[in-house]
């Protein structure tokens, strides 16, 4: 730059085109591309919902394509240690581990994801309305929170076993009973903050019924945080399921869930650890990829990381 | 008078309740009209409830006492198809470009609401007219399908003009449009709202704190001080004569980019703080700042009075 | 006023003769100089370019505006003057900050902790970001007086109450035992000041210091300011976009676009004899009190660019109405146009054929 050749010519005016100024030079990213690559800057998010992937894809397939029933007991071979017939060894009544682990899986996993979406369905309606309607509406619906929360829930769990079947759908019922109150409050807080925000303001001001802003504007943006929410909430789900199983309240034999597992294996600790350990970090990843996805969703979802 | 009026309000109140016992009163019976195809700028410091007295207006809140009156016809309590009626005819421009568009929205999604609400196009008449609309606040059309996070500053106030003029207008609010753009910015908004005001007729409420901008692209301007309106003149007699010593004292503390001017001008320093509008003591609302206070200011609240043809101001001083 | 500053009376005259026996020793000469400054920031989509060898300085006294729009990398400037720039994500890729005789980027942390507070005081567009919360007022200035000066703890409480009724507070005694929350906006940008001058420093950097604050309260501030500078003779540097305040209160202006300075002279220089189309464009695009309304504004079409991809020639080129074909290839050097009035800008270098003509009508260039 410091002795360059000046010609004339290089002094002559040219003129630029007006859009030039106007162009978006960066490439068009939708909302949720932008979301997805900033999860994929966090290796360990990444990672987790490589392990979900795994563990779900096998506890689809894992039942499957293992040559013994979750039921079926192999009676010559009680207690065996992994070996080729029986790929994670069998339990005290010789069933195969392989298949009932991802059994379990699959049941722990389906539990989790129905009660958390459960607790996703009423609390988001709960607390749309309470938020976006407030005043008196607010106030009542939010006591009847507030008292649903001061209940333990391990004893709404035994009331509820008490009156109901043991079985899948109670366990859920149970566990959903009080736990929408969180994704409640959580959205009510959501919709109070948006409610204010100058694009519901704008849309009031075009004349926009309550209904098209509720359904087009509060609930689309309360999403990103309620999803983030609900992928935190369901290792919370499969580890109250598991804790229930565990203390002897969970899915009734023959039936498995990782909890049922690991409250089985448990009692042969000392001679068959492989019983335990292997539901037991089963029940750990599956827990930590789900508490990692969630982290590096709220992460992506930050609207003050934004920009 | 001579031209027809579109807007007119009178003694429009607006109280918060704010805890138990306290009262703020954001907009504390104003009254003044507004002509058709005029800017009235209104100006005034953060807390003296211009805001408020837009939104008012706009009927977001509704008011406490007092009444909208526009072309003709009483909106202060309209409701469902009257309201809906209005809302067509009067459109708002938000302040913070950031804030005022929904993200999950694309563009288009964002200017077509006001039609799809209104029924005004639809299919491919109202693809047309996004297209139109873009163009028209100096965008380029093929950015109808993007997210707002993908502009500037200055491009989403713009895409914010743009729903306003969606359903064709006659009335629009702008409430701070360019306090939170960049200077080089400022201008290009400011010469678009002109254009567009100007070309089609537009009568024009113009928010702001920038006196030199509120004064700029206003015919008239009102200054706000604590609720309630203090002065009223053409924009022109506004720095030439203020009367009211708010009024003065703020034009004063406006500084003038241009060294020699700023060190020749004399200045009125005011002393404190605007005072909190929640239960404000009787009297002139700023006698506690005032250095021309009377006895009289701390007792009576001075009224809205037309001391010259078009220049209204509320002080004992005058009157 | 008058009033004011007679009960202010002694201290402020202490002050002022303290100053002055540091002037007497060190004369007229640069305080702070910056050469070359380069400053990165590392996001995940990418590296921003955010200063891009940046020079300028200021002299003992002086009083220095950096004038220019958000984004343009005044405030990183003056972020690595004080070595507060957060690292990482920002990484100060190359240049030299001499300060007072002193290489402030090569000083330990320790040592810079001695610079910041005593020799350079800071003070924030948003004063609550400059004070803590949870501390009294007063606590806050006796903190740093304990720190940089050794003043028992007795002295720095009086020191720190003197140093609120210098920056008229009112009730200084009282207030200095609030907290911060308890103050108005004001108050708390005038405790700010406060405590940024406890330490008597040699340099105030005041960052946007009434961008957030209402008009009239502006104009008490902006006042306080003047007075600090003429009567401490206090070196200031003001970081603002507002060319009002500019106007008010510099005597030299730098002017940024995209990173770079692009323009720098004495305040009538810039103002009346603007050589860059920014520059020209800037003061031409806010509208004046005293001019008469509804004219049109000058705006500067297009958007400042994105400093992810820092442009190859002029980065004001695809906004400029006098771009030429040498401007988008290259950015242009500093040229001295008249003493102490330096442009970056093709139009001006010598071996361009049609040179700006002089047009006095315009108080200046026809740009």
């Amino acid at each position: 730059m410091l002795e360059m050749n000046l010609k004339p010519s290089d002094f002559e005016p040219i003129s630029l085109d007006q859009r030039e100024g106007e162009a978006i030079t960066r490439p068009h990213i939708s909302y949720w591309q932008d979301v997805w690559m900033r999860f994929k800057k966090n290796r360990l998010a990444l990672t987790g919902l490589t392990v979900l992937a795994i563990l779900t894809f096998m506890a689809i397939i894992g039942p499957i394509i293992s040559p013994w029933d979750y039921r079926e007991c192999d009676y010559n071979h009680i207690n065996e240690f992994i070996s080729a017939r029986h790929w994670f060894g069998t339990d005290y009544l010789g069933r195969d581990m392989f298949t009932r682990l991802w059994f379990g899986t699959r049941i722990s996993i389906f539990i989790g994801i129905t009660a958390a979406l459960l607790d996703l369905c009423i609390g988001v309606v709960w607390g749309g309305i309470s938020g976006y309607f407030g005043g008196l509406v607010d106030d009542i619906m939010m006591r009847i929170v507030d008292i649903l929360y001061g209940i333990p829930y391990l004893l709404v769990v035994i009331l509820l076993l008490v009156v109901m079947e043991p079985g899948l759908w109670t366990i859920i019922l149970a566990m959903s009973l009080t736990g929408w109150t969180g994704m409640a409050r959580l959205v009510r807080g959501q919709i109070l903050q948006l409610k204010e925000m100058e694009y519901v303001l704008a849309a009031r001001s075009v004349g926009a019924s309550p209904r098209r802003i509720i359904a087009r504007h509060l609930v689309p943006n309360t999403m990103g945080v309620v999803l983030v929410s609900l992928t935190m909430s369901i290792p919370g789900a499969i580890f109250g399921e598991a804790f229930l199983s565990f203390i002897g309240l969970g899915v009734p034999m023959p039936l498995a869930s990782l909890g049922t597992l690991a409250n089985e294996g448990y009692q042969v600790l000392l001679v068959y650890p492989h019983n335990v350990i292997i539901p037991a970090l089963t029940i750990i990843l599956l827990i930590l990829s789900f508490n990692f996805v969630g982290d590096g969703l709220r992460d992506a979802l930050d609207p003050r990381l934004r920009q | 008078m001579t031209a027809e009026v579109t807007l007119e309000v009178k003694n429009l109140t607006k109280y918060f309740r704010v805890g138990r016992r306290k009262i703020l009163k954001a907009v504390d019976n104003v009254s003044f009209s507004l002509e058709r195809g005029h800017v009235l700028g209104v100006v005034g410091e953060s807390g003296c409830g211009k805001t408020t007295l837009g939104r008012t207006i706009a009927r977001l809140y509704e008011p406490t006492s007092g009444s909208i009156i526009f072309e003709g016809r009483d909106v202060t309590n309209a409701q469902e198809s009257e309201l809906l009626w209005f809302r067509r005819k009067l459109q708002m421009i938000f302040q913070d470009p950031y804030a005022s568009l929904d993200p999950r929205m694309t563009v288009g999604e964002i200017i077509g609401e006001p039609m799809d609400v209104h029924h005004i196009a639809s299919g491919k008449e109202r693809l047309e007219r996004i297209r139109y609309l873009l163009e028209l606040v100096g965008l380029d059309p093929e950015h109808a399908n993007r997210f707002p996070h993908e502009f500037s500053g200055g491009q989403r106030q713009r895409i914010g003009i743009a729903r306003a003029l969606a359903v064709d207008p006659e009335f629009i609010i702008a409430d701070e449009p360019i306090s939170s753009l960049d200077v080089s910015i400022q201008a290009q908004v400011v010469n678009l709202l002109t254009n567009l005001q100007e070309e089609r007729g537009l009568t024009f409420m113009f928010i702001a704190h920038d006196l030199s901008m509120v004064r700029h692209i206003s015919h008239r301007v009102a200054v706000m001080y604590l609720g309630k309106i203090v002065e009223i003149a053409p924009s022109e007699e506004i720095y030439k004569e203020p009367l009211n010593p708010y009024t003065q004292a703020l034009m004063s503390a406006n500084p003038i980019p241009d060294p020699k001017v700023e060190s020749e001008r004399s200045r009125i320093v005011l002393p404190g703080e605007v005072p909190s509008p929640i239960n404000p003591p009787p009297g002139c609302r700023f006698a506690s700042r005032c250095v021309r206070a009377m006895e009289r200011c701390r007792k009576e609240d001075p009224e809205l009075r037309e001391v010259s043809p078009g220049h209204w101001v509320s002080c004992f001083l005058y009157g | 006023m008058e009033a004011v500053h007679d009960n202010r009376g002694e201290q402020t005259r202490d002050l002022i003769q303290a100053k002055k026996r540091q002037d007497l020793a060190s004369s007229r000469s640069t305080l702070l100089s910056i050469e070359d400054l380069q400053v990165s920031f590392h996001t995940y989509a990418g590296e921003v370019h955010a200063v891009r060898g940046v020079s300028y300085s200021v002299e003992r006294g002086g009083s220095l505006a950096v004038v220019g729009e958000s984004g343009c990398g005044k405030t990183v400037t003056a972020q690595a003057v004080m070595r507060l720039t957060p690292i990482p994500p920002g990484e100060i890729k190359g240049g030299k900050i001499f300060f007072n005789g002193k290489d402030i980027l090569s000083l330990s942390e320790r040592e810079m902790q001695s610079v910041r507070g005593k020799e350079i005081g800071m003070i924030f567009q948003d004063p609550m970001t400059g004070l803590n919360p949870t501390m009294t007022v007063g606590n806050q200035i006796v903190e740093a007086l304990i720190k940089h000066q050794r003043l028992s703890r007795r002295a720095a409480w009086e020191k720190a109450v003197e140093m609120l009724n210098m920056v008229e507070i009112p009730n200084p005694a009282v207030r200095a035992t609030q907290y911060p929350h308890q103050f108005s906006g004001g108050m708390r940008q005038r405790a700010m000041i406060a405590m940024a001058l406890a330490c008597e420093p040699l340099l105030l950097i005041a960052d946007e210091p009434t961008t957030s604050l209402d008009v009239t309260i502006q104009a008490q501030i902006l006042d306080l300011l003047k007075e600090l500078q003429e009567k401490l003779g206090m070196t200031i540097i003001l970081i603002t976009h507002n060319l009002g305040v500019v106007a008010r209160l510099a005597k030299d202006i730098v002017v940024m676009y995209a990173g770079k300075v692009v323009e720098k002279g004495s305040s009538a220089q810039v103002f009346y004899n603007a050589m860059h189309p920014y520059t020209r464009a800037l003061l031409k695009s806010v509208p004046r009190l005293d001019r008469p309304t509804r004219t049109r504004l000058e705006s500067i079409p297009g958007t400042p660019p994105d400093l992810f991809v820092p442009p190859r020639g002029c980065a004001f080129a695809p906004r400029c109405r006098h771009t030429m074909r040498i401007c988008v290839e290259h950015d242009a050097d500093p040229i001295e146009t008249e003493p102490g009035h330096r442009v970056s800008c093709w139009l001006w270098h010598k071996d361009n054929p049609h040179p700006p003509k002089s047009d006095h009508t315009n108080g200046g260039f026809d740009l």
